[in-house]
Formats: C-alpha cells, structure tokens, sequence
C-alpha cells in the first residue's frame, strides 16, 4: 500500500532520526509512505494565532499537492505539521467564504474544497495495520524498557482534530505496549511543553520541562516517547541545563515513538539515528540488551 | 355555524401582529358576522365583552384568536358556555409567532380560517363517564414517594407503594446530616419511613418494580412484579440472625460499593441495607450467594428459627387497579468516570461515598477515614460541578444541590477532623434556599472552609497524596494542591430506568431524560399523561426541602381528584 507522506522541514533536518525511522518501520509493516512533491512548509500552528485567510496558503498549498498526486489522504508524523495541515483542512471545509477566498487568491492553483483527509502515523498504525499486526511483526520485544508516552498538545488539540480521547489519550501507550514495552501513565503527560516560549522565555519552558521530565521520573519512567519535534527539542535539549542545574537529575533519554518502533520491528539500529538524539539513549538500551550490533 | 364571531385578542406579546389586516380579512370569511380587535380579553371584564357581543349578535360559534389554548382554552370555555353556548361551539386558538410583522400577520390568517373549518365542523362532543378507582399508586419509596404516600393516606385513601430496593428512604437515608439544619436523616426521616410501614392505608411492595400500565385516569390497570427475595416475608420476623452467620462479605450497594479496610462497609449475601430498614426484611443476592454459586452453604437455612429461607422461590406478579399514580422514581449519581481527567482512585470519592464515611451511622460509625490505607485523612478538596454546567463532559444543567451538600460535607469534616484543612472548588456558589447562604457563611467563618473560585483540571496520585490541579481565577494563577482525600461533586441524572418506566406510563420525558411536567411554571406537578403526577428528582435535580414539597403537593392534586366521584372524559367530534 501506498500513502502520500508530508514530511515537513524539521524530519529533514533536526528529525531526521523520526523520519528515518519511520520509512523504514512502514515499509516493514507493508506501507510505503511516498513524499509529495513540491511541499512547502506548512505554517507551523503560529498560523492558527490570527483570523487572516492568507496564513492558510501555505497548508491549503501542501494539500493541493496531495489532490494532484490524485490521492485522497496524507500522513504526517510531525505533530505540529498534522495539527496545522488538519485544521487548515477544516477551516475550508466548515467556512465556504474563507474557501472562496483562498481559491481566488491562489488564482494559479487547482480550487481546493478539503476533500483530502489528513492523519497522524499513529493513526495509520492504529486503523489501517492495528496493534495486532504491529505486536506479531515484532522482533525485538522492548521488555523491561519503562517508557512514558507524551502527547503534548499539537495531536489533540482543538477538540476537533485530536486523534485520541482529548484528556485520556492511550493511542501512543497502545503501540507501546504492541511492542512489548512496559507504559508508564503519568499526569504530566498532555502538558504543554512551552512550545515556542523556549526562544523568548527559555527559564520558563526549563521549568515546565522539569515539571514534566520529574513527574515522569516519579513514575519510574527509564524513557519518554513522543511524536512532536518541538517537544523532543525542549524536553530532550532543554535537559542539558536542567542536569548542570540539579545534581540529583542525570537525565532520561527522549526517543520519538517511531524510533522504538523501528528497533522492536528488528531493523538496523542504525535507521533510528540515536547520534541526533541529545539524551543518548543508546547506553539505556544496551542495559536492557536492546541494542543489536 | 351561521353567525361567528372570531376575537381577535391582542396584548404587548401580540405586538408583531397587524391587527387591522387580520380583522379585516378574517371578517370576509363566510359565516363570520362579527371580527374585531380586543385588547386583554382573559381578564374578567373582556369576557364580559365576549358575552355580551354573543348575545347582542346571536352567535352560534365563537373563535378566540390568542395565546396557547393550554392555559386559555378554559377561561374562554366556561364564559362562552355560561352565556349559553356549548363546549364545541367555540375555539381558541394560538396565533403567535416570532417572525417579521408580514409572516406573522400572514400565518395569523391562514391558522384563523383553517381553526374557522374545524369550528364550523364541530358537533356536540362525546362525553365518557368514568368511575374513580379512589386508590393511588406511588413509585418510589424515597422522600418523596413518602410523603406523597403519608398525605394521601391520611386523606383516607389505600396507598400502595412500590419500591425498587427493599427498603424505602431513598437516598436521603444514606446521608449524614442534612443541610441547613444539620438533623440527621436516621432521626428525621425513620419516623416517616415507621409511619408509612405501620399507616392501615398504605401498603408497601418492597424489592418490587413496575411490569405493565394499561387504563386511563380513574382506571389504571398495573402489573406489579414482586422480585424473589429467596425468604418468605410472612415468616421472617426480622430477626436477622441469618445476615449475622453468612459466610459470605461482598460490596455493598447500599454502601456505594466502597472498599473499606477491615471490610467494614461490606454485608453478607443475605442482608438488608441498614439497621432501620423498613421493612426490616432481607433479600439473597443470588449472584453472591455461596448455595446458588456452589450449590453447598445453608447455614442461613440453619440459623432461621422461623424456617423463612426459600430457595425456590420465583418472582410472582400482581395486578391491581388505581384511580391514579404518582411517580417518584428518584435520581442517580453520573459516574465518577465520566470525568477522564480526574483518575478512578479509592481515595476520589462522590458524594454519597463521603456521606457515607461522615455518617455516625454508617459503616465507619462516622470515624472520617479514607478508603486506601484507613488514616484520618488532613486536607480534602471538594470538587463541585463535576459533569454538571459542562456539556463537554456531562449535562449543561446545574444539579442545584452540590454545592449545599459539599460545604455541608466540608463543615461535618472539620467538626470531626479538627486539625483538618478543606479546600472547595467552586464556579459558582448557588444557595437559593431559605438559610442556606447563611449556612455557607458560618462554614467560611466559623470552620474555615476556604473556597477557590476555579474548577479543577485534572486529579491524580502522586504517592500518598491526591495531587488537584485547578486555577484561582480571582487573582489569575494556577492551583496545586496535595491532599489526602478528593470528594466530587457528581451531576444528578434520573435514576437508573427512568425513562423505561416512563415509557410503560406513556408519559414524556425531557431531553435528559427527567420526567417532563405538563407546564414548566404553572404545572410542575402533572405528567403529560391525566392522573399520573409526579414529585421530587424524578422531574428535575433538587433538594430533601422541595422534594417533600413536591410529594405533598402531589398528594393534593391525588386527593383533589378522589374528591371527585367520576371524571368526564371529552372526545371532540367534528362531521
């Protein structure tokens, strides 16, 4: 099977180790996750902050690529990318006029009308492979590896795009646990990360990266997952401070959930691209015998 | 009908009608010799207006063009007829609308001479004489029902009671103490619940739910099943040596199915729910019982110096027949996991949980413990509107009673657990009754309950404690408190079959399920349905005042029916 794949910028630079990961995972899994061409980038939530048609034109763009490639559904596996991508989709969908102006703006491209649906790779693992199918193609059972899912914002919310229940999400501790993973559940878990906050108040987002790294570290967690580059840079880059700052903190590996997905599929570590990674998590794995040479 | 006479009646609420346009339009239909525009025509000297136009015009047929004839069909009715005209010579008819003055105007017309046709066509009704059967049936055996039961047997008319569980007192005898006065239901209620098992004119059907009601007012037919209770109540003298020596400890419902240490709210398989129970009889619970799941235990059997216990026994059905019924069924709590962001943990608890814990004669003799672990708990927060005022997670509508119950709950706490620290979270504090803003009052100042004006986000475990997160919205800043015990104010719902057994009554339920009353205002007490009146949680969340309120008043409606010796049924005939 086929499925049209917008990247977006960070998976080919800083999240490279998602992208990487996650190809590799889904053609295991039977699913090649072709790239559309000529995307751009996909305005990055920040569009969503004001009532203007033309902050759209840049997602409505990446969607009018999809239709081209005569496909009706995209992935994406940045949080941020599906969030934005989702929403400018309903924004046309339940606002003709705004639809209308849009088209007439982009006068050189086809009209859009929202006929593309957007999702989220866990959702395609969820709904069309299911957990299931993921947990009997798995090679290497992540046994004894204690991690904390983290949904963070961008998958659930407004209301109307989450991909999960709003204020008890499982999807993500559901692939965990397909991979044979022990979840950890902890209350910080849909805590903002202090999103971009980290360039104009970076004390701040250290202080609600501690929040939410110790909550997870009092349940136990040897390891957070998540799916959104701009969590993984405050949560896992933010640490470097937070360790030179607490004697007692010596840090907890950040992985994206296609990364542990890759390693339980039984793939060549070397796709996950632990050496982006700022936490290392490779020590933590060899100590759970997870890492194949 | 040759000569009509259509009133055009008009007030401030009719002010988006053009008179003028219907009179005269209305006054070229055939048959119509007199149309003209009055002003407040339900008050006295505008009937007085309509006589006197029947009789100087010689009417035949009057049409009265106003508001609902639900509330105005009467008034015009009997000044019609005392001017000598019959019933199904007049007809009124609603003209309001809320559209443009022309599309108001317009639909005025067409639904006066469409109501002009049905007049035209009506012939004499067809009156049905019906005997009332001067018994009542009561479904419910709470407050409520109680009092609804207690007044209309002392009226002097056979009550028969029908109650679900197998003893009456509803909820209200599961709580501690009652607010404003703080009495406690055990002392204040027992003596209504004695009175209705000893009261000659009323009989109680225990452990017994509504099959089937056929008839009409005067005359309801009701199949009453009466549930197996495994013990003949004839025998049983309530001793209860039997729910002494079974072997068997299981959750108790009566006690919210709370998980005490010691196991100190459980009760056996054969039990009944409390010491005060009327009747003081008590049921097997077949699903727990250790003779109907491994076929071998009978020591109840063996300890019944009465021979009571029936293992065979079968349900059995009733029929009976009464004049009219008054449905008191109740209310339920919403479940606590409703609520997603607020964990299922044995040291979150609901109200009725709490009430149970506070109660000196509950389960831990109102010694305040938390389930978890059995300590004395120090701080508790109390979360009000939980599922209530949130559409997202639950019902839009207030449940009227949760923050009068909470910081009565909160106050008990600190007259038991006076180093205790309470915290209430609150949107709004809503105290309508009468002493009921001074009760909060003397909680603030006098126990020191602190209230933070913000609904709590999410609840957890962190360890030992209940970690709340909520916001304080009066200076702006986020909350988080540790406490060592959570109490949630959960949303009322009608109880559990409510709206099954308002399909067996035939009678309307709201959007939410409550039994819906015939006028939200005017008749709060009347079903949909004639004869079938209604009283306490089952019409709406309220509180013990107004539901006994409710039952009295629904006993007078009963009673003023029974004053009567038939009731005239009305069948409209039109040729």
């Amino acid at each position: 099977m086929k499925l049209s794949y917008y990247p977006g910028c960070t998976l080919k630079t800083k999240a490279k180790n998602a992208e990487d990961s996650a190809i590799a995972s889904m053609e295991v899994l039977g699913i090649e996750l072709a790239e559309i061409p000529r995307w751009n980038c996909c305005g990055t939530v920040y569009s969503f902050a004001g009532d203007e048609e033309v902050h759209q034109l840049a997602p409505i763009r990446n969607l009018i690529r999809v239709q081209e490639t005569g496909s009706h559904k995209v992935v994406a596996i940045c949080s941020f990318c599906f969030n934005t991508l989702k929403r400018a989709n309903l924004l046309v969908k339940n606002n003709p006029a705004k639809m209308y102006t849009i088209n007439t703006f982009m006068e050189e491209e086809p009209d859009y009308e929202g006929e593309v649906e957007v999702v989220h790779l866990l959702e395609v693992l969820r709904d069309d492979i299911g957990w299931e199918s993921i947990s009997e193609k798995v090679q290497l059972p992540l046994k004894g590896l204690k991690v904390a899912p983290y949904y963070g914002c961008t998958l659930l919310r407004p209301q109307d795009i989450a991909i999960d229940d709003v204020e008890r999400p499982t999807i993500m501790g559901d692939l965990l646990k397909a991979l044979g993973a022990d979840v950890i559940d902890f209350p910080y878990n849909t805590e903002c990360c202090g999103s971009y906050q980290v360039i104009s108040n970076p004390d701040y987002v250290s202080q609600r990266v501690w929040d939410i790294l110790s909550s997870a570290l009092r349940k136990k967690a040897d390891a957070i997952a998540l799916s959104c580059p701009l969590c993984d840079f405050n949560l896992d880059h933010t640490q470097k401070e937070i360790i030179q700052k607490r004697s007692d903190f010596k840090g907890i590996p950040i992985f994206y959930f296609t990364q542990l997905l890759a390693l339980a599929l039984g793939l060549d570590p070397e796709v996950c691209r632990f050496e982006l990674n700022h936490i290392d998590p490779r020590p933590l794995l060899e100590s759970k015998e997870l890492l194949r040479h | 009908m040759e000569r009509i006479g259509v009133f055009v009646c008009h007030c401030k609420l009719m002010a988006y009608i053009d008179n003028r346009t219907v009179v005269e339009a209305i006054s070229k239909k055939p048959g119509v010799v007199h149309a003209a525009a009055y002003k407040d025509l339900c008050i006295a000297p505008g009937l007085e207006q309509v006589k006197d136009v029947i009789k100087n015009e010689r009417l035949d047929g009057v049409l009265v063009t106003s508001c609902s004839p639900v509330l105005h069909k009467e008034v015009f009715r009997q000044a019609v007829t005392s001017a000598g005209l019959e019933d199904h010579q007049v007809q009124v008819v609603d003209i309001r609308s809320h559209n443009g003055i022309k599309e108001n105007t317009e639909r005025a017309i067409e639904v006066i001479s469409s109501a002009l046709d049905i007049l035209k066509a009506s012939l004499p009704p067809v009156h049905t004489r019906v005997p009332i059967t001067k018994k009542v049936l009561v479904i419910g055996g709470g407050i409520a029902g109680i009092r609804a039961s207690l007044d209309i047997a002392d009226g002097g008319y056979q009550v028969i009671l029908v109650e679900r569980t197998h003893s009456i007192g509803g909820h209200m005898i599961q709580y501690s103490e009652t607010f404003p006065t703080l009495d406690c239901p055990q002392c204040i209620e027992t003596p209504l619940m004695t009175d209705t098992g000893q009261h000659d004119n009323i009989t109680i059907y225990a452990y017994s739910e509504i099959e089937e009601v056929t008839g009409s007012i005067g005359k309801y037919k009701v199949r009453i099943r009466k549930k197996a209770a495994y013990v003949d109540w004839d025998k049983c003298n309530g001793c209860l040596m039997c729910t002494e020596k079974c072997p068997r400890r299981v959750l108790s419902e009566y006690e919210r199915y709370l998980d005490l240490p010691k196991r100190q709210a459980h009760r056996r398989a054969i039990w009944v729910p409390h010491a005060q129970a009327v009747p003081m009889r008590p049921i097997i619970d077949r699903e727990q019982c250790l003779h109907f799941t491994k076929g071998k235990c009978e020591v109840c059997v063996d300890t019944c110096p009465n021979k009571a216990i029936d293992f065979d026994q079968q349900d059995s059905f009733l029929e009976i027949e009464v004049g009219a019924i008054v449905v008191a069924s109740g209310f339920d709590l919403m479940p606590k996991s409703a609520i997603k962001e607020y964990d299922l943990d044995p040291d979150i608890l609901e109200g009725i949980e709490f009430e149970r814990i506070l109660c000196p004669a509950g389960p831990t003799a109102g010694k305040v413990i938390r389930p978890s672990d059995g300590r004395e708990p120090k701080t508790v927060a109390f979360i009000s509107c939980c599922g209530s005022r949130d559409p997202e997670h639950g019902v839009p509508y207030c449940s009227r009673v949760c923050c009068m119950y909470l910081v009565k709950m909160a106050l008990l706490y600190m007259h038991a657990v006076h180093d205790g620290q309470t915290f209430i979270f609150y949107i709004d504090i809503r105290t309508t009754g009468k002493g009921y803003e001074e009760f909060v009052q003397r909680a603030v100042d006098e126990d020191h309950v602190l209230y933070i004006r913000g609904k709590a986000s999410k609840i957890f475990r962190d360890g030992d404690k209940i970690v709340v997160w909520g916001s304080d919205t009066l200076t702006g800043k986020r909350i988080e408190v540790a406490v060592d015990l959570v109490v949630l104010g959960m949303a009322m719902l009608p109880s559990d079959g409510a709206k099954e057994l308002a399909d067996k009554l035939g009678i309307a339920t709201d959007e939410h399920g409550f039994m819906m009353e015939l006028h939200p205002k005017l008749r709060p007490l009347e079903s949909s349905v004639p004869g079938i009146y209604l009283a306490g949680c089952c019409q709406g969340p309220k509180d013990i005042q107004d539901s006994v309120a409710q039952g009295g008043g629904a006993a007078s409606k009963v009673l003023a029916l029974f004053a009567q010796d038939e009731v005239i049924l009305e069948e409209a005939v039109t040729s």
